[in-house]
């Protein structure tokens, strides 16, 4: 504040500074409490020694990460070699998640830019239509899912009825079973952005770029694509994500086959069979693809806003 | 079909929107190397003549030919003309030299010739120091000139422009007005510029359609759409005019003998009236004079007066209620009436439009 600012004006601001980082405190408490003690938690817990029937031992141990990532044999002596079974865990997770990005992005920006240009009061109920699955639990959702597509289930008995298929289709236990699930789970999170991105795409822009002789697909290539890209990267992190995490769908409509790094976090920590550090590490080895992800976002992001 | 030194014929265009009807078969021949502007108030059917021209809009009914060619069943991509949008539609995620060279990659003209066509239309538009920047980061006056910029570089036969200076402030848009003239005058194709701004159709055209609900009411140069408009919503329209109720007593040799409010005669060209009856007299202010009482064409009380700058507007009353102003150059203004002064009005006989009722 300058010197010279009328005492009026001088008081007023001071009071809204002063109130600046009590307003705050809240949210700080909050982030503080449930986002970074867990986080820290549970880097602190993957370097500790694991205790048998759950629980760790404060000794520190690398352990965790030695075992995610190296094979020493049967009783631990042998030289180390490298560990395929988690790394291949979490390849096949990132190749699940990316696959089912892929197919909500397929799916999802034509959806998308149907609603954007619809009339307005069309669009908030296409919205509206988008959005009604999360009225519903997420497990409930998936255990009807299972239910749906199971060789007993009513699809199946469906097309059965209907000399469609012979023999049950074998959908559950499949990778297809869990892209299923994850389409049908994370899709509105990529409609929303990409909704967000097309309605505010200036149309007039189409009409230039045919004006300048581009035809439909060079036009949605050159023009549309980049223009609401921001929208395109926001929806595929908000799937790639927590698909990567996901363990409900590989869990329920998977088998051993399609075990995922969710289900794999899960298992460390569930009844006794459990090992914490290593549950640790793998979540912060999770963690860490994350932020990888974020990263490329946020720098895709500057450069947006540069133009 | 189509009489040499044409370049867009408008063959009797009909656009209509379900039950409302846009264009009522408009006819427009704009010939090569013109600057020619569309003028009319907001909802005239000139933005959609012009997107009809583009190929933005279907015609209803009727023909555009372009140099000769039916351009109705192509789309926007394949027909030879382009525009410049009146929020410029630049692409946001494209430099200048990218945008500009969108056309001529799309055309499949060579990376090296589109790059020696980017740089000189650059130039034309005094853009060249700016032709890595994105569109973001111009001024609105540069924006328009790469609008402007992109729109000429594939060498379009037609160029269209749609209110491009409508988003600019005043003191550029002036100074944008005399240099659009100038490009135009440099690249030698026809420039169809929609405006509603009647300055600006004044001082840029070669020829200005006046359009009013989907009808052209009037073609010509700018002079002859100010000083001779066939109707009164052009006379109306274009400038600022007195509309006098009069009535016809007598058409003699292309001259017409009027009566004039207060009843005292007037003769002036009969223009396109033929009959006698009721008309309209046009008179512009700046061609009124004042006089004594006795001896003007009108009589008229002082109201009140506005003072402009170069010229001071004085606003007077009939005997019949009538409202007129009058322009007087500011040289001697001792000379002002009052208000509530009685004073003669002489109007200049070949200044004075009559209209048909």
């Amino acid at each position: 504040m300058a010197a010279g600012a009328p005492v009026g004006a001088g008081g007023t601001s001071h009071i809204y500074q002063g109130s600046g980082w009590k307003l705050l405190a809240p949210s700080w408490i909050i982030i503080g409490i449930f986002l970074l003690a867990p986080v820290v938690m549970m880097a602190v817990y993957s370097f500790l020694t694991k205790e048998f029937r759950g629980g760790v031992i404060w000794e520190f141990s690398l352990d965790a990460y030695d075992q995610f990532f190296f094979d020493r044999g049967l009783f631990g002596d042998e030289p180390p070699t490298l560990e395929w079974t988690y790394i291949g865990i979490f390849w096949r997770s990132i190749w699940q998640a990316g696959l089912a990005t892929i197919t909500c992005l397929l799916i999802g920006f034509p959806t998308a830019w149907f609603i954007a240009t619809r009339n307005p009061e069309s669009r908030s109920i296409w919205l509206f239509l988008v959005t009604i699955p999360y009225w519903v639990n997420l497990l409930i959702r998936t255990v009807s899912m299972k239910f749906l597509i199971r060789d007993t289930g009513p699809l199946n008995e469906f097309l059965l009825a209907l000399h469609v298929i012979e023999e049950p289709l074998g959908l559950i236990n499949t990778n297809f079973a869990v892209q299923l699930g994850l389409f049908y789970s994370y899709l509105p999170f990529m409609v929303l952005p990409i909704y967000a991105a097309v309605e505010r795409y200036d149309f007039s822009l189409s009409e230039a770029a045919a004006d300048l002789y581009a035809g439909t697909w060079t036009i949605l290539w050159l023009v549309i694509l980049p223009v609401v890209r921001p929208g395109i990267i926001a929806g595929c992190i908000l799937v790639f994500v927590p698909s990567l995490g996901a363990f409900l769908a590989p869990d329920l409509l998977g088998g051993a086959k399609t075990f995922m790094i969710g289900s794999l976090i899960e298992e460390q920590f569930k009844g006794n069979a459990g090992n914490w550090p290593f549950g640790a590490a793998a979540s912060m080895i999770l963690l860490t693809i994350v932020m990888c992800v974020l990263l490329v976002y946020a720098r895709n992001q500057n450069k947006a806003e540069v133009r | 079909m189509t009489s040499p030194g044409i370049a867009v014929s408008v063959d009797r265009v009909v656009k209509r929107y379900g039950s409302v009807t846009a264009l009522h078969g408009v006819s427009l021949d704009i010939r090569e190397n013109e600057f020619f502007t569309l003028l009319g108030p907001s909802g005239c059917g000139k933005t959609t003549l012009l997107r009809a021209i583009a190929g933005f809009e279907d015609v209803t009914e009727g023909h555009i030919r372009l140099k000769g060619k039916d351009l109705v069943d192509q789309p926007p991509f394949k027909r030879p003309v382009n525009t410049v949008f009146q929020q410029y539609a630049l692409f946001p995620h494209m430099s200048v030299t990218e945008n500009v060279m969108f056309g001529l990659l799309r055309k499949g003209w060579n990376r090296q010739e589109a790059e020696r066509r980017v740089r000189d239309v650059l130039e034309l538009v005094q853009l060249s120091d700016f032709a890595a920047r994105k569109p973001g980061q111009l001024s609105g006056g540069q924006q328009q000139r790469v609008a402007l910029a992109r729109a000429l570089a594939p060498r379009p036969e037609v160029l269209l422009l749609d209110e491009p200076l409508s988003a600019l402030d005043l003191k550029l848009r002036q100074a944008v007005r005399m240099e659009l003239k100038a490009i135009q005058r440099e690249t030698g194709i026809a420039f169809i510029f929609v405006t509603h701004d009647q300055e600006e159709a004044l001082t840029m055209s070669d020829r200005i359609a006046v359009m009013s609900s989907g009808h052209v009411q009037q073609v010509g140069p700018p002079r002859e759409i100010y000083e001779a408009p066939i109707n009164r919503f052009v006379a109306d329209f274009i400038g600022e005019t007195n509309l006098l109720d009069v009535t016809v007593e007598s058409v003699n040799n292309g001259m017409a003998k009027v009566l004039l409010p207060g009843n005292r005669s007037f003769e002036c060209p009969a223009a396109a009236v033929d009959a006698r009856g009721p008309g309209h007299l046009s008179v512009r202010p700046e061609r009124i004079s004042i006089c004594a009482e006795a001896a003007g064409d009108l009589i008229a009380t002082v109201t009140g007066h506005t003072y402009l700058g170069t010229d001071n507007q004085l606003h007077v009353k009939l005997v019949d209620g009538e409202v007129m102003s009058i322009r007087l150059q500011n040289t001697e203004s001792t000379l002002l009436p009052k208000a509530g002064d009685v004073i003669g009005l002489n109007l200049e006989a070949d200044a004075a439009r009559l209209l048909a009722d």
